[in-house]
């Protein structure tokens, strides 16, 4: 290890060969999100030396976002509950996309995966039977979400933190990782710069398990923290993996729309589970209007009946506000188009005049303070206005459903920054459940192929750290170099976010998705005139830089895929093909680099089909 | 509804630095990190700040806003007189590594001294039970963000560095608190609660209190309560009277010295 501080690497070994750190590891593990760590603890206890390379200090990734609950059926609330009426609803609300086997699979281990958390410290809110509670949710037919008040994110990761040190796997924190190395084909390490020198690092491994998250920070509205920028994403085309279901980008339908400085930002979907529901700037409960024909046999189509739901779910339906998101946040959509919005631009959501302020303040009690600190509002007398925000990428890297292996031998993904487990349209809670199910899965499957290959690792080629090093800090090369200087990192960030909020948003047409593919190319321009100030020490300007690179070739897979897609399914909404289409319903996108790097490839996959036993539950 | 506000941020790494003067156009609603923000993008791109969320659930933003230990993200600038210079310097308690960013490294060393919980098997049916009462008690503990103001802010550590070997802080021993009060933990840490982690120190001035950004009542829910604890089982003559003639201690019930 070096001189590098045994828990953050603050200290750098200077003394290595090129003042360039190098670690060998079996595995190693891209984010330190729910995914990384749950993939992080199983490759450990599988018998991998596992390493932990994070852009954060442990503890802070999005995660720690997360409110609502663990979408897993336990059945504490309802016994009638089971995998198969999970796995039902979440085919259901990815619109039938989703890759069936990983949809099976999630159904069927969340539970135990939840447990697991239990046997590790969480302390999960509690039915009266002294069992793990379990809350409803959007597009879930009974209750069945895990959580610990509306901070059920904080709970995972400090859980699995928590499991993560007591195990003694080592974490490289606020380290970069910036390219994968490769050698014949397979993965041979990672790349990577401390963000607090500036420094170098290369790992030495034949697994990298990718659980980077998401891509939301290309939108600029968005409930994504900055780190979003698709890392994992744009490390897996460069090493010629496929991206599949770019096009689908989930719009949470309930984000703060003021003040301005926190616009975007999440409102749990638990406000409308506990009760809470929409109403427009006329006082009308205006979702009962937009209740598809899709899920019209199983919502409430009058207010007594939605209302008496949450007391009775076997003789009632569920209210349309708990519908799937893409269905809510395209209502919220249209209500403010059409002049039905709040002063601010957005929409009410009501919990006050539903429930008690003693009730409000248990439930949601992150809720209540954010409004309370950040907008003056006071969630138990007045409602919320809210308005949709960009929140997930349903799209992500191919790879096979039972060990989340991709198309390069050695490189996994898990978690957001994986496709096919949600389809064109992700459940609330089906996420951290995801990431656990999904994270143990790679994990060993990451140490198994490690101990497959015995002495015979490839090994990391010194041309390929020395082109990484040299593309890592282009970024100061650049200020220097003709029409250098011009350009400043943050305003393309802008520009770009700008860019796409506006013409790849919640609802999009050809032309416009025509124009983002022009303006991105703009700004792929004028990301080579930008400039960097100051040196390599923790040097926000430079890590940007790097980041906007990932940023922009993963935007163009979105743009790409989304121009492609005739049809409007899920989290892909097209004003100039409003109805879903069973000839697009059968087919995937699948983005790939070109070999020589310079365009993104498109081609059309049909979906894996699903087994006849599995079938029946949708006749 | 804009205005320019005057801000001091300290700049500089572990050989020293200077507060800058910034002068930076602010809007309605803006938080302290906002206006970092805004300075970064259009002033100084490389100057150091940690943050994530945003929203006061990670706990990345920590730094001193006028003295005082406080999240950025969670700072509003209608706090302050518009006329008011708004100063902004990294945590005190810890090493500078550069601007506003710390090395904090020695709250995961801390973190990583403490026996992990440690519970029975489940039950017949793979499940297990516990009260919502219960678990309410520890579930206060884990709203804690590891934003750690309330180890900048402990004079234990604050102005003794030397303390520092001896000493986890009030982070930890809220954790030590939440284990202890876990109703299924087997593991009795009072003794290194007491020893290794130092709570003896704690001269329960509440500051940590005061300064944490989940209202955690870090004093008087987890720490008091940890050295009454402690002190019960050393001290408390019944106790100790019992102990030695093999009295049942129900306290001790399914739990062993970690």
């Amino acid at each position: 290890m070096g001189d590098r501080h045994p828990m953050t690497g603050n200290e750098m070994s200077g003394a290595e060969a090129g003042g360039m750190e190098r670690h060998r590891y079996d595995v190693v593990v891209v984010g330190a999100g729910g995914a990384g760590l749950r993939a992080a603890i199983a490759a450990h206890e599988a018998g991998a030396r596992t390493a932990i390379v994070c852009k954060s200090l442990l503890g802070k990734a999005h995660t720690v976002m997360a409110e609502g609950g663990i979408a897993a059926a336990m059945g504490n609330r309802w016994p009638e509950d089971n995998w198969e009426v999970h796995f039902r609803d979440t085919m259901r609300g990815g619109k039938m996309l989703n890759n069936w086997r990983m949809a099976q699979l999630h159904a069927q281990e969340a539970p135990e995966r939840v447990l697991e958390l239990e046997d590790w410290g969480a302390l999960f809110d509690r039915t009266d039977d002294g069992l793990i509670s379990q809350r409803d949710f959007g597009g879930h037919r009974y209750a069945r979400l895990a959580h610990v008040g509306d901070r059920t994110g904080l709970e995972m990761i400090r859980t699995l933190q928590q499991r993560a040190v007591a195990l003694g796997i080592d974490v490289f924190m606020e380290c970069t990782v910036t390219e994968l190395l490769k050698v014949d084909g397979a993965i041979a390490g990672a790349f990577a710069y401390w963000r607090e020198t500036g420094r170098f690092v290369v790992f030495e491994a034949p697994s990298v398990v990718l659980a980077t998250g998401g891509i939301g920070k290309s939108f600029k509205v968005t409930s994504n923290s900055w780190e979003y920028t698709g890392d994992g994403h744009a490390l897996a085309l460069r090493a010629g993996a496929a991206l599949i279901n770019m096009e689908f980008v989930q719009f949470h339908p309930t984000g703060m729309v003021w003040p301005p400085s926190v616009k975007g930002l999440l409102v749990t979907e638990s406000v409308r589970g506990d009760g809470g529901i929409l109403t427009n700037s006329e006082g009308k409960r205006f979702m009962f209007d937009y209740i598809p024909e899709y899920f019209r046999d199983e919502t409430a189509d009058t207010v007594e009946e939605a209302d008496r739901w949450y007391e009775d779910k076997k003789n009632n339906r569920r209210p349309p506000e708990l519908l799937p998101r893409d269905e809510v946040a395209r209502a919220i959509n249209s209500e403010i188009k059409a002049g039905r919005g709040t002063p601010h631009g957005g929409i009410y959501l009501d919990i006050a005049s539903r429930r008690s302020p003693d009730f409000i303040r248990k439930r949601l009690p992150s809720m209540y303070h954010q409004f309370k600190e950040l907008a003056d509002v006071d969630i138990t007398q007045e409602p919320m206005e809210i308005g949709p925000t960009c929140h997930y990428v349903m799209g992500g890297i191919e790879v096979d459903a039972d060990t989340e292996l991709s198309a390069v031998p050695g490189l996994y993904a898990v978690g957001e920054c994986s496709g096919g487990m949600h389809g064109s349209n992700r459940l609330g809670g089906n996420s951290l459940s995801d990431l656990l199910v999904f994270g143990r899965r790679a994990g060993e499957a990451a140490a198994s192929y490690c101990v497959s290959l015995g002495e015979g690792r490839p090994a990391v080629r010194a041309e390929d750290v020395k082109a990484a090093e040299r593309d890592a800090l282009a970024p100061f090369e650049v200020a220097t170099g003709p029409g250098g200087g011009t350009e400043n990192p943050y305003t393309i960030q802008q520009d770009l976010q700008q860019s796409m909020n506006d013409l790849v948003g919640i609802i999009r047409t050809r032309p416009e998705l025509e124009r983002s593919l022009e303006e991105l190319r703009r700004l792929r321009e004028r990301a080579r005139r930008m400039t960097v100030e100051g040196h390599r020490q923790y040097n926000p300007g430079w890590h940007l830089a790097l980041d906007l690179r990932n940023m922009l070739l993963v935007s163009e897979c979105i743009a790409r895929a989304a121009l492609e897609r005739e049809e409007s399914r899920g989290g892909h909404t097209r004003d100039d093909f409003p109805g879903p289409s069973p000839e697009w319903g059968a087919k995937n996108l699948v983005l790939r680099l070109a070999a020589d790097g310079s365009a993104v490839d498109l081609a059309h996959q049909p979906l894996p089909v699903m087994p006849d036993e599995l079938k029946k539950f949708f006749e | 509804m804009g205005y320019t506000l005057k801000m001091r941020i300290w700049r500089g790494d572990q050989g020293g630095g200077d507060l800058g003067d910034y002068d930076v156009e602010v809007s309605e609603g803006e938080v302290v990190l906002d206006a970092i923000h805004r300075v970064q993008a259009t002033q100084a791109g490389d100057l150091a700040v940690r943050w994530n969320c945003k929203a006061g659930k990670c706990g990345s933003c920590s730094a001193e806003v006028n003295g005082r230990p406080r999240l950025m993200c969670m700072t509003r600038l209608s706090d302050f007189d518009p006329a008011e210079t708004v100063t902004v310097t990294p945590m005190r308690s810890f090493p500078v590594i550069r601007d506003l960013v710390t090395d904090v490294s020695f709250n995961y060393e801390k973190a990583r001294e403490l026996p992990s919980f440690a519970p029975p098997p489940r039950d017949a049916d793979g499940k297990r039970r516990m009260a919502q009462v219960d678990v309410e008690r520890g579930q206060e503990f884990r709203k804690c963000i590891e934003c750690f103001l309330c180890q900048d802010t402990c004079h234990v550590i604050r102005d003794h560095e030397d303390n520092k070997p001896a000493f986890a802080g009030p982070r930890f021993f809220l954790r030590y608190a939440e284990l202890d009060m876990h109703p299924l933990d087997t593991h009795d840490r009072r003794a290194l609660a007491q020893g290794a982690a130092g709570l003896g120190m704690c001269n329960i001035t509440k500051c940590c209190t005061e300064v944490c950004p989940e209202g955690i009542r870090i004093t008087d829910n987890a720490i008091i309560p940890m050295k009454e604890r402690v002190v019960d089982r050393k001290y408390d003559p019944l106790v100790w009277l019992g102990s030695k003639i093999g009295l049942r201690n129900r306290d001790n019930d399914g739990r062993s010295e970690a």
